[in-house]
Parts: structure tokens; C-alpha cells; sequence
């Protein structure tokens, strides 16, 4: 007898996905800056941890944001399906079904937040569990398809990790936990219009209200700008706190002049100069986001090490 | 000729099976250096065990 199919498919039978397949569920590039962040908010604490304890903390940190990642990959396979830049997701591509990425993201939420006020607090936990809730819920299923401010509110979800690190650490959360909290929140609006800028057709065609579709370009280029200016007092503000030393403010202003002047070349432009050049400021701008996040976090875990060793 | 023939799909198991069996472990392992890390902060570790114990009694208030 032998073991006939007709059934000459493309991708895997259900049940059948790799365990790559499941790992990259979780947004492994989204979780590594989740690590990053909260790693640093653990650090700068004035409360000295365990390093299993800080260990176990930032692992399910970064987990509990990988669960968000596979909610989220579960409640818009639609529109997954239809941008260019997810259309090989596991769930889009067929590896992996729906229902699997759903008890995925359940199941990884649940154990992150049990394990991390088990090694931590309840306080820790309890954002955590809050922000997986803000992602998946807030952002992904109400936000993302319903307003052009979207990523603006949803951006909190990426700002937690590093105030999650600072409260397990401490048990509380202050002034500096809020201040790097507004770092990202405020950092995340230009960041994401500027990708808007380029990745122009992949959002209209899968209708996620982006600024650059419902207000305009033009409109989208004034607010990346707004949104910079604004991001400047917040990113400085961290200067006059305890955890920053000499690298974080001589870091800061370079930066955000940087950040600034790349705002303001993208504000100059119109649609014509942009399409010239294939966007080559946008793209410059989004590049320069990126590394102005890391080096403001790197800027706060040197002036760490500094005062360990007894620099200042 | 071999009495069993794998097919790729057996390889994907195996791969899939193996990265369960290695997540488990190293959760078996975090919860051990979890453990060791917590007693030796000196975390009480007593249990409740229905008997009454001058550790887990409450303070008693002074009156007037």
C-alpha cells in the first residue's frame, strides 16, 4: 500500500513548521532591542541584582516582548499577507497557522510574567504583563487599523523595557525609569514616519491608516519634525539625573543635533527632491534613528561603568 | 537498502523536538540557578505546613 497524496502543497502541513519558524514568531530583531533597553534599565539602577536574577529578568523581558510579536503576528496575518515587507512571516508564508502563533503568544505571556515575579517583583511583572496587553490589544488590534497616531500611542509599548528593568531592579518606578520610558515614546513617531516615507505603497495597500496616507506627505514631514523637537528636552532631560554622567550629555547633544538637522533636511523637501534621489534623506534618517537609540542607551550603560569603577 | 527511510519531513520533527527538549532544559536549568540565587540572598524558604511556628506567627500588638 502506498502512502499516495494529491495534495502537492507549497508549504507545510499543519503541525509541521520548524523550530526556526517558531522563533522568528517572536520579532527576534524587536526582541534584541528589548534586551538592549531593559538590560540597560536594569543596569543603571542604584539597586545592585543577582546576575542570575538580572539574567533571568531580561530573558523573559525579552520574552514576554517576543509573545507580544507572535500575537500581533497572529491577529494580522491579513495584512501580513499583503505588504511586501511581512509577506514572508511565518504565518503569511503558510509555515506556521494562526492558531499555533496565538497559543504561542498565550502560553510565552504567561510564563514570562509568572517567571519574572518569581525572580523579581510583582511590581516588574505587572508592567510586563501590562505592556504585552498594550501591544497586542491597544496597539495591534484597535490602534494599528483605526487612526494615523497609531504608532504614536502604540510606540509605548516599546518604550516599557527599559522602565520593566529599572523597577525590577528597584521595586519602584522614578523620575529616571520615566525619563528613559520618554525617550523611546517620543523617539518612536519620527522613526516610524520616516520608514512611511519610503515604504510608501506597502502600507496603503494593506489600509493601515498611516499619517502618509491620510494626511499627506507633506503633513507626515512637518510632524517628523515636530515629533524631533519635542524629543530633545525628553533625551536631555535624562542629563540632569543621577544615572547620567559625562558620556550620556556630551552623547545627547550630539546626537539630537544630529537627529535634529535630519528632521529639518527631511522638512526642507518635497515629494519631487525625495523621488530624485530615491529618498536618500529619509533612508539616511531612518538609518541614523536607529544607532541614535543605541548610543543613548550605550551613553547611560558607559556612565554606569564609569561610576562602578569610581570615575564620578 | 535501509529498513527505514527518513524523509525530510523526519528531519523537521527531530529539529522541532530537539529545540523543545533544549528550551525545557535550560528552563529546568533557570529555575535551579533561580533557586540557588534567591537562598543565597537569604530569602525564606519555609513552607506553610499547618503547624504553628514563632516565624510565621504574627506580631502581637501590645494593649492598653
Amino acid at each position: 500500500m502506498t502512502d499516495a497524496t494529491t495534495n502537492s502543497t507549497t508549504h507545510a502541513a499543519e503541525g509541521e513548521a520548524q523550530f526556526g519558524d517558531y522563533v522568528a514568531l517572536l520579532k527576534p530583531r524587536v526582541m534584541s532591542l528589548v534586551v538592549f533597553t531593559a538590560f540597560v534599565g536594569l543596569l543603571v539602577a542604584p539597586v545592585s541584582v543577582d546576575p542570575m536574577i538580572g539574567f533571568t529578568a531580561i530573558l523573559f523581558i525579552a520574552l514576554g516582548a517576543g509573545a507580544s510579536g507572535a500575537l500581533n503576528m497572529w491577529y494580522d496575518a491579513d495584512i501580513d499577507r499583503v505588504m511586501k515587507r511581512t509577506a514572508g512571516r511565518p504565518v503569511p508564508a503558510g509555515k506556521v497557522t494562526a492558531g499555533e502563533a496565538l497559543s504561542l503568544g498565550l502560553w510565552l505571556s504567561a510564563i514570562s510574567v509568572a517567571m519574572l515575579a518569581l525572580a523579581t517583583n510583582w511590581m516588574a511583572a505587572s508592567l510586563l504583563a501590562f505592556t504585552i496587553f498594550f501591544y497586542a490589544v491597544i496597539y495591534t488590534m484597535w490602534l494599528k487599523r483605526a487612526t494615523p497616531q497609531n504608532i504614536v500611542i502604540g510606540g509605548a509599548a516599546g518604550a516599557f523595557p527599559p522602565m520593566i528593568g529599572w523597577v525590577a531592579a528597584t521595586g519602584s518606578i522614578s523620575l529616571e525609569a520615566v525619563l528613559m520610558f520618554g525617550l523611546i515614546f517620543m523617539w518612536t513617531p519620527p522613526h516610524f514616519w520616516a520608514l512611511a516615507l519610503f515604504m510608501k505603497s506597502d502600507y496603503h495597500k494593506a489600509d493601515v491608516p498611516m499619517l502618509t496616507v491620510t494626511h499627506g506627505r507633506r503633513e507626515t514631514r512637518n510632524q517628523i519634525l515636530i515629533y524631533t523637537i519635542l524629543l530633545v528636552p525628553v533625551a536631555l532631560g535624562l542629563a540632569f539625573t543621577p544615572i547620567a554622567g559625562p558620556a550620556y550629555p556630551a552623547a545627547a547633544l550630539i546626537l539630537n543635533a544630529i537627529f535634529l538637522k535630519g528632521a529639518w533636511d527631511i522638512w526642507r523637501r518635497d515629494e519631487a527632491m525625495a523621488e530624485a534621489d530615491g529618498y536618500a534623506v529619509e533612508k539616511k534618517v531612518f538609518r541614523f534613528s536607529l544607532l541614535y537609540l543605541f548610543l543613548h542607551f550605550g551613553a547611560l550603560l558607559v556612565d554606569a561603568a564609569l561610576r562602578a569603577m569610581g570615575g564620578f | 537498502m535501509a529498513i527505514t527511510q527518513t524523509h525530510e519531513l523526519h528531519k523537521r520533527r527531530f529539529g522541532r523536538n530537539l529545540g523543545v527538549a533544549l528550551c525545557l532544559v535550560g528552563f529546568m536549568a533557570i529555575v535551579f540557578g533561580l533557586t540557588i540565587a534567591k537562598i543565597r540572598q537569604g530569602a525564606s524558604m519555609e513552607a506553610f505546613d499547618h503547624q504553628p511556628r514563632v516565624s510565621v506567627t504574627p506580631p502581637i500588638e501590645a494593649s492598653e
